[in-house]
Order: structure tokens, then C-alpha cells, then sequence
């Protein structure tokens, strides 16, 4: 992995090419009455499925590359392959005082949680919904602010339609562990590398990723953070960003001493 | 008679009273709740002295107002017990409701102690001996025999009747009847010391007055010039004219409630709709005392004989719908809705053990706040899943990740006191993880399988030294796919209770992959355990 000297938000695919050229394929559709499955799933995709008005307080590291600039309340998306960075994007909502709830997902790590500045006296587990998954996620979003949860692997479309149709209306955001139908953005970590560990000695004190958030229509933003700049401390605002957190996070790239001292110190 | 009371002219009249009185009845309600020997020697003591004692230690010389220390070395096996006010109440309760299933207006003047107007009841049962043979059975049908009965004109009378009837009738039916009109004359005999003004007893038998016959002769208003407004009282309460009515008690609203279930019922959907109108009518009437119960009591009696009690808490307060889900949850048990009860249950009873004022627990003008909002949502899902199945949780101390983590459930309040466990974790845990914390900790360790290059398995001996250093592991019960060991550290040893033997003893690693995702391993016992991953 060689991550650039600096400014690393960048976008993978220009998605300019790919939206003009779906503007002759709609003109063409076949027959009014019956749209085909994909001139659907373009359509899903092209509509905005969330409120632009209303923003939920997100990490900066990921709000610069989420679309829109942060989570959105009715906004749902999903997390490939890392609780960490799921937990990033609860951490937000959960320090400003809003409820979280966490759902079917009884491996969540509570300790983890509360590094990444989750409130735990307003974060609510169901950890075993068994069959009703779908009832008590529903329940969840009327009352919480943000869901995060793993999908059952067969949700009929017109669940997961209703489903999001009651996020809009409760101004709730869902994030799904693993794929989801319509997601706003699918983040993932696409390199990581960790610090600290040798061949038998030392142990885990800092972790480098890059964060890449897909667009539904493929577009991409990449961010190379630390470990550390997505949890959301309480002296981050105060003393200002970290670097990385910054708009610069390609910046630090072997372990700045001055970016997270106590990791070097421990 | 001119200064009668009332003052409209009419000669002050007596009720007619029948008084009841349990001798000694803070002894008989600690012998009861204590389950103790009817004839053991007991002192209820407070603030250092013997408060009331029983027979057999008033026998050993044992008397009201003794230092404790006194009274045991008079009798060596007394034994003393602090006197609980509440429990004279208490028990006693039972004593009234049964009397006032039979004879309507009890009033209690104190525990062991009550009074009913005996006018009508008399009439009704036949004559006054018959009344108060029926009060004799009632009180013998709930355990209660050393009762004494008198029956007179006045309270004052009546009192003093119930005290002398033990001496004057046999023992089997200690009653004392005083005929229409002759209180004057029963009293008359008595001595000053009877009125409990010891102030005025004093004077008057310096006066020359040594009975309460005496203190009648003289003239009531004479009475009332020279001694005041209690001296009058005193005065009429020894002519035998004392009009103190009886003012017979409110029974109090019941709260609690009970549903018998005949035949016993077996499955759980059936019982909680059956009980589900009881629920809504217990919520009512504790609407209608302006109540509202944050903690409840529920006992649910089985065909077997089994008894399951529970408390539950609430967040904020009781509706039908909660109550309801409450029994289901006991009944549950950590089962689900749809499975058979072991044996039918016959007998529900809920019981609201703390109750607040409805006025602290109403909702604003303008709407409820947020949270309880949220507390509604989730007890909707409560009442899907059950009552353990929405949690909240708190950080423990511990060494392993998944001791760290205490799940409660909503509603409920911490184990333990409240500071216990914040401060637990704080505490030097000599094992602990260092370094940033895992965020996929699994619920049960994954079996892992760990080997070095030649693909035997990697161990760990007695003295800590790994056999090899590992360079292959695969997590999960699928053999797959093996994963090379980028880099890696361990092993760390955990010694858990070491003085216990089931204590345990656990080393740890932690292990990188090339695509760079982190894993906790645990070896125990030979045997590899994924406990947590870092992704």
C-alpha cells in the first residue's frame, strides 16, 4: 500500500461519464407501463432517498466522504466488511445525546464501542431478534436516531421499500453490516495495515486504513485515516482536528509521534 | 346534667360498644411473624428497653420499661427482638378485615385494640352473648384465641370490661357484659388510675377521691370550674356517660389482585388473555386512588404446588399492557410464547409493592419528552421478544473481552450498587488487553486452528514456551481456506483464579493476516479459540 503524500480524498470514477450516458438509455425505454428490472434499479438509484435538510453530526474523517457531507437522517447505508468503521458512524449521533440502537448483532463489542465515543447509557442492544427482525428494526427506527444492524440475508423488496420509507419519515439513519438493497453509500476498509505487531513481540497500537465510500452509481471517495481519528474524543473539537481528520490524512505516513503520542508512549 | 357536652339540653347518652382486645399484641404479632413458640420468653425492645414482653418472660420477672441487660440476666434465655410498629399493623390487619366481615364499622384505636358499635349486630345475631360468640369463632378460624371481649355503655366502659373479663367469666369465652345503664355502677369501683391522667389522679386523692365512683358524685359542673375541659372528660368517662362515638374505618381500597383459574390453564397465550382484563381493572383502581405502581409483585401459583414470585421494576410506571407482559415474561421464562406450561396454572396474584402519586408520573401539557418515547418503542419490542431480550449494557473489569461486557435489561436497575462495577474496571486486571480495543467480539469463542510452517500444530508447554512460531491459523468451524501469519505476538498468560480449581489458565496472541485484518487467539487446554477480531 502506498498512500499519497496528501490529498487523498480523491474520487476512483468520475461518475460524470457514466450519468450522461444514461440519459439516451431512459429515452428508450420499451413501453411506459412495464419498466424493466434495470431501468427500475436505475431509477432507485438516481432517487435521492433522503432528506437534504436535516444532517446527523458525523465524524469528521468520514463525513468528508460520505455523500452529502455526513450521515443523513433517512439515509441508509451500509458497512462492507468492518464493525470498526460502523461503530465510527454511530459515534457521531451517539456523542451529541442521540439514541443508538444496535440489532441482531450479538458479537458488538461494548468496550469498542465506548473508545469510539459511544454513549452507552443511550445505546440500546437487541442482540437476538430471531424472526423479527424486520418488526423490531421498524420499532427501532421510530424511536432511536440511528439503527446499526446486519440484514437477514432474504428481505422480500417491498421489507426493505417500507423500511426505508419509514426511515424517511422518522428521520432515523440505518447502517447495515454487509450489503444492502439501496444503500446511500457502501463504505468499506479496502487496505488496512497495523502497527506495533512484529513476529512475536510487541502489540497492536495503531491501524492505517483506506476508507473508500461507493455511491450507488459507482462513483467512489477514498480516505486514508489512523485507527485513532475515528473515534470521536471529546478533545478533538477542542484542541483541533487530528491531521489526518483534517484534510490532510495522507500526511501522516509512517506514525507521526506528534499525531497520537499516547500510542507511542503505551 | 346541665353541662352536658352536646349542649342542646338532652342528657348525654353512651354508646352501646363492644370492644375487643387482644392482650399483649406486639408479642402475638413477633411470635407470629418469627414463628416462635407460644410459650417462649420474648422482649420486644426499644431504645434499650423491654418494650412488651411475653408471659412466660413476665414470669421470670421480666417487665415493660427494663434495660435490656436486666431483663437477661433475670430470665438467660429471653430472647430480644426489636419492636417493629409496622408489623403490629400489619398484622393485625388480617384481624380486622375478619371482624368486619361480620360486624359492619370497625374502629381500630390501636393495634390489638378495636371497637364496634354493638347496637345493631346485637340485634341482628339474637343477643349480645350471641354476637360476641360468633366474634369468639370468627377470630378462632384465623389462629387468634387469647382475645378478650367486653361489652358496655361507652368506649371508656367497654374498655375496662374487656380488661376485667378475663377474671370475671371462664377462660374458654373471656367476655364481660355490663347491662344497659350499669356502667355508672361497674365503673364505680375502679381506681383513678384507670383515666390515665396521672396528674389529676394525684390531685383528686389528695382531695380525698380514691375511686372513680367518688370522682362521679361530684357535680359535673363543679367538675368542669375547677379542673377544666379534661377534667370534665375525665369526669364523664368515670359517670359511665362517656358519648366518644365510635367512628368506624374506611376499609382501604384493595389494591392488589388476584384471578383463580379453574381449570388450571396451560398455555401462556391463553393465560394472558384471560388475565388481561384483571391487568386493566388493577391499573384502574390504582388510577382511581390516584396511583400509579413502579414496582410490582407477581406470584403465580401452579396445579403442582410450584409458587414462582418476582419482582419487577419499571421504567417509569404500570400500564395493563405491562402488567400483562409481565406474567407472560415470568411464566416464559426464557421459553417462547407458544410452549407448554410444565403443570396449569390456578392462581395469579399481582401485588404493587411501591406506589407513587399520579401527579409526578402524568405527561406534560405538550407531549412526553424524548425519552419516553424511546422507553415506549422499547417496550413494544420487550413485549415481542421478552423481557431480556432489549438490553443496555455497562463495562465490567475482567481480563477476558467477554467478562468485560455486562448486559441489563431495559428497565432494570444495575447488579450490585450502582458504583460497583465502573469502578471494577478500573481496577489493575493483571492480563488485560493493552492497545485499542477489538470491535468484533464473539459471543462464544470460534474454534481456530493454528500451525507453523510445517503444519503442526503450534502449543504452548507448562513453562510459557511456544513450540513454534506460528505462520498458518483459519478461524471458524469450516476448515478452510488457511491464512499465512503476517505478523503475530504471544503468547500472554492469562491466569484466571489460580487458587480455584476452576480457575483457568489461557494464553494469548494476537495475529495479523496480509490483508491486514487482526485477530485475538486464546489457547487453552491444547485447543485454539478465536475471541475476538479487529476489522
Amino acid at each position: 500500500m502506498t498512500p499519497p503524500a496528501a490529498g487523498a480524498l480523491e474520487q476512483d470514477e468520475p461518475s460524470f461519464s457514466g450519468s450522461g450516458a444514461s440519459g439516451p438509455r431512459l429515452v428508450t425505454a420499451p413501453s411506459p407501463g412495464i419498466l424493466p428490472a434495470d431501468l427500475q434499479q436505475r431509477i432507485n438509484q438516481m432517487q435521492a432517498s433522503r432528506l437534504d435538510s436535516k444532517r446527523l453530526p458525523t465524524v469528521p474523517a468520514l463525513a468528508r466522504i460520505l455523500p452529502g457531507g455526513g450521515l443523513q437522517s433517512g439515509g441508509s447505508y451500509s458497512v462492507r466488511n468492518s464493525a470498526a468503521l460502523a461503530m465510527a458512524l454511530l459515534a457521531g449521533p451517539s456523542a451529541q445525546g442521540a439514541w443508538c440502537g444496535v440489532v441482531g448483532l450479538p458479537e458488538f463489542s461494548v468496550e469498542a464501542a465506548r473508545e469510539f465515543g459511544i454513549n452507552l447509557d443511550r445505546l440500546i442492544l437487541v442482540p437476538a431478534p430471531g424472526a423479527q427482525w424486520l418488526t423490531v428494526t421498524a420499532a427501532l427506527v421510530d424511536v432511536v436516531s440511528v439503527v446499526l444492524t446486519r440484514a437477514p440475508e432474504h428481505l422480500a423488496p417491498t421489507d426493505t421499500a417500507r423500511l426505508k420509507a419509514r426511515l424517511r419519515q422518522r428521520g432515523a439513519a440505518m447502517i447495515t453490516l454487509g450489503s444492502w438493497q439501496q444503500s446511500d453509500s457502501t463504505l468499506g476498509v479496502a487496505e488496512s495495515v497495523w502497527e506495533g505487531l512484529g513476529s512475536g513481540r510487541g502489540h497492536l497500537r495503531a491501524r492505517r486504513m483506506k476508507i473508500t465510500a461507493t455511491h450507488p452509481s459507482g462513483r467512489s471517495r477514498h480516505a486514508y485515516l489512523w485507527l485513532a481519528d475515528l473515534q470521536h474524543k471529546l478533545r478533538d473539537p477542542a484542541g483541533g482536528h487530528l491531521p489526518a481528520g483534517d484534510g490532510t490524512p495522507g500526511s501522516a505516513d509512517g506514525g507521526d509521534p506528534l499525531f497520537w503520542p499516547t500510542l507511542m508512549n503505551s | 346534667m346541665d353541662s352536658a357536652p352536646a349542649g342542646d339540653g338532652s342528657p348525654p347518652t353512651a354508646t352501646r360498644t363492644l370492644l375487643l382486645w387482644c392482650p399483649d399484641w406486639p408479642i402475638t404479632a413477633a411470635l407470629r411473624e418469627h414463628s416462635l413458640e407460644a410459650d417462649a420468653a420474648l422482649a420486644l425492645v426499644a431504645k434499650g428497653e423491654v418494650f412488651a414482653c411475653s408471659p412466660a418472660a413476665r414470669q421470670d420477672g421480666v417487665r415493660r420499661g427494663l434495660r435490656v441487660r436486666e431483663a437477661q440476666a433475670r430470665c438467660p434465655h429471653l430472647i430480644c427482638l426489636p419492636y417493629d410498629p409496622d408489623l403490629d399493623q400489619r398484622s393485625f390487619e388480617p384481624v380486622t378485615a375478619a371482624v368486619e366481615a361480620i360486624l359492619p364499622g370497625v374502629q381500630v384505636l390501636r393495634p390489638g385494640l378495636c371497637a364496634v358499635r354493638a347496637k345493631g349486630p346485637s340485634r341482628y345475631y339474637g343477643s349480645e352473648e350471641k354476637m360476641a360468640s360468633v366474634v369468639f369463632t370468627t377470630l378462632a378460624a384465623i389462629g387468634l384465641t387469647d382475645v378478650r371481649i367486653g361489652i358496655a355503655d361507652g368506649l371508656f366502659a367497654a374498655e375496662q370490661a374487656a380488661r376485667v373479663a378475663e377474671e370475671t367469666d371462664d377462660a374458654d369465652a373471656p367476655l364481660c357484659i355490663i347491662p344497659p345503664g350499669r356502667s355508672p355502677w361497674f365503673l364505680s369501683t375502679f381506681p383513678l388510675d384507670v383515666l390515665d391522667q396521672p396528674k389529676l389522679a394525684v390531685l383528686l386523692r389528695r382531695l380525698g377521691i380514691r375511686s372513680l365512683g367518688d370522682f362521679a358524685a361530684l357535680k359535673a359542673a363543679d367538675v368542669r370550674n375547677r379542673f377544666g375541659e379534661e377534667g370534665a372528660l375525665a369526669h364523664r368517662m368515670a359517670s359511665g356517660i362517656d358519648s366518644t362515638a365510635v367512628v368506624p374505618r374506611l376499609p382501604p381500597p384493595q389494591l392488589d389482585t388476584t384471578v383463580d383459574f379453574e381449570p388450571p390453564l396451560v398455555r401462556i397465550d391463553q393465560l394472558a388473555f384471560a388475565f388481561r382484563m384483571s391487568a386493566e381493572a388493577f391499573v384502574g383502581r390504582l388510577r382511581g386512588a390516584g396511583l400509579v405502581c413502579t414496582v410490582l409483585r407477581v406470584v403465580l401459583s401452579s396445579d403442582s404446588g410450584e409458587v414462582s414470585e418476582r419482582t419487577w421494576q419499571h421504567p417509569r410506571w404500570f400500564d395493563a399492557d405491562d402488567v400483562v407482559d409481565r406474567v407472560r415474561w415470568q411464566l416464559q421464562g426464557g421459553r417462547n410464547a407458544d410452549s407448554g406450561l410444565s403443570s396449569g396454572i390456578t392462581r395469579v396474584h399481582v401485588d404493587p409493592v411501591t406506589v407513587e402519586d399520579l401527579g409526578d408520573h402524568a405527561d406534560g401539557l405538550w407531549g412526553t419528552g424524548p425519552d419516553e418515547s424511546v422507553h415506549h418503542g422499547l417496550a413494544r419490542i420487550q413485549s415481542m421478544l421478552g423481557h431480556g431480550a432489549v438490553l443496555t449494557a455497562i463495562i465490567a473489569g475482567g481480563r477476558l473481552l467477554a467478562d468485560r461486557r455486562v448486559y441489563i435489561p431495559w428497565g432494570d436497575a444495575a447488579p450490585g450498587s450502582a458504583g460497583t462495577l465502573p469502578r471494577d474496571r478500573n481496577l489493575p486486571w493483571p492480563g488485560r488487553l493493552p492497545g485499542p480495543v477489538p470491535a468484533t467480539v464473539f459471543a462464544e469463542p470460534v474454534p481456530a486452528v493454528v500451525v507453523d510452517a510445517a503444519g503442526n500444530g503450534v502449543d504452548v508447554d507448562g513453562r510459557g514456551v511456544l513450540s513454534a512460531d506460528p505462520a498458518f491459523f483459519s478461524a471458524g468451524r469450516n476448515t478452510g481456506p488457511r491464512w499465512p501469519v503476517q505478523s503475530w505476538a504471544g503468547p500472554w498468560p492469562i491466569t484466571e483464579r489460580w487458587w480455584d480449581p476452576a480457575g483457568r489458565v489461557l494464553n494469548r496472541f494476537q495475529l495479523v493476516d496480509p490483508s491486514g485484518s487482526a485477530w485475538l487467539f486464546l489457547l487453552e487446554d491444547h485447543r485454539w479459540w478465536a475471541e475476538a477480531t479487529y476489522d
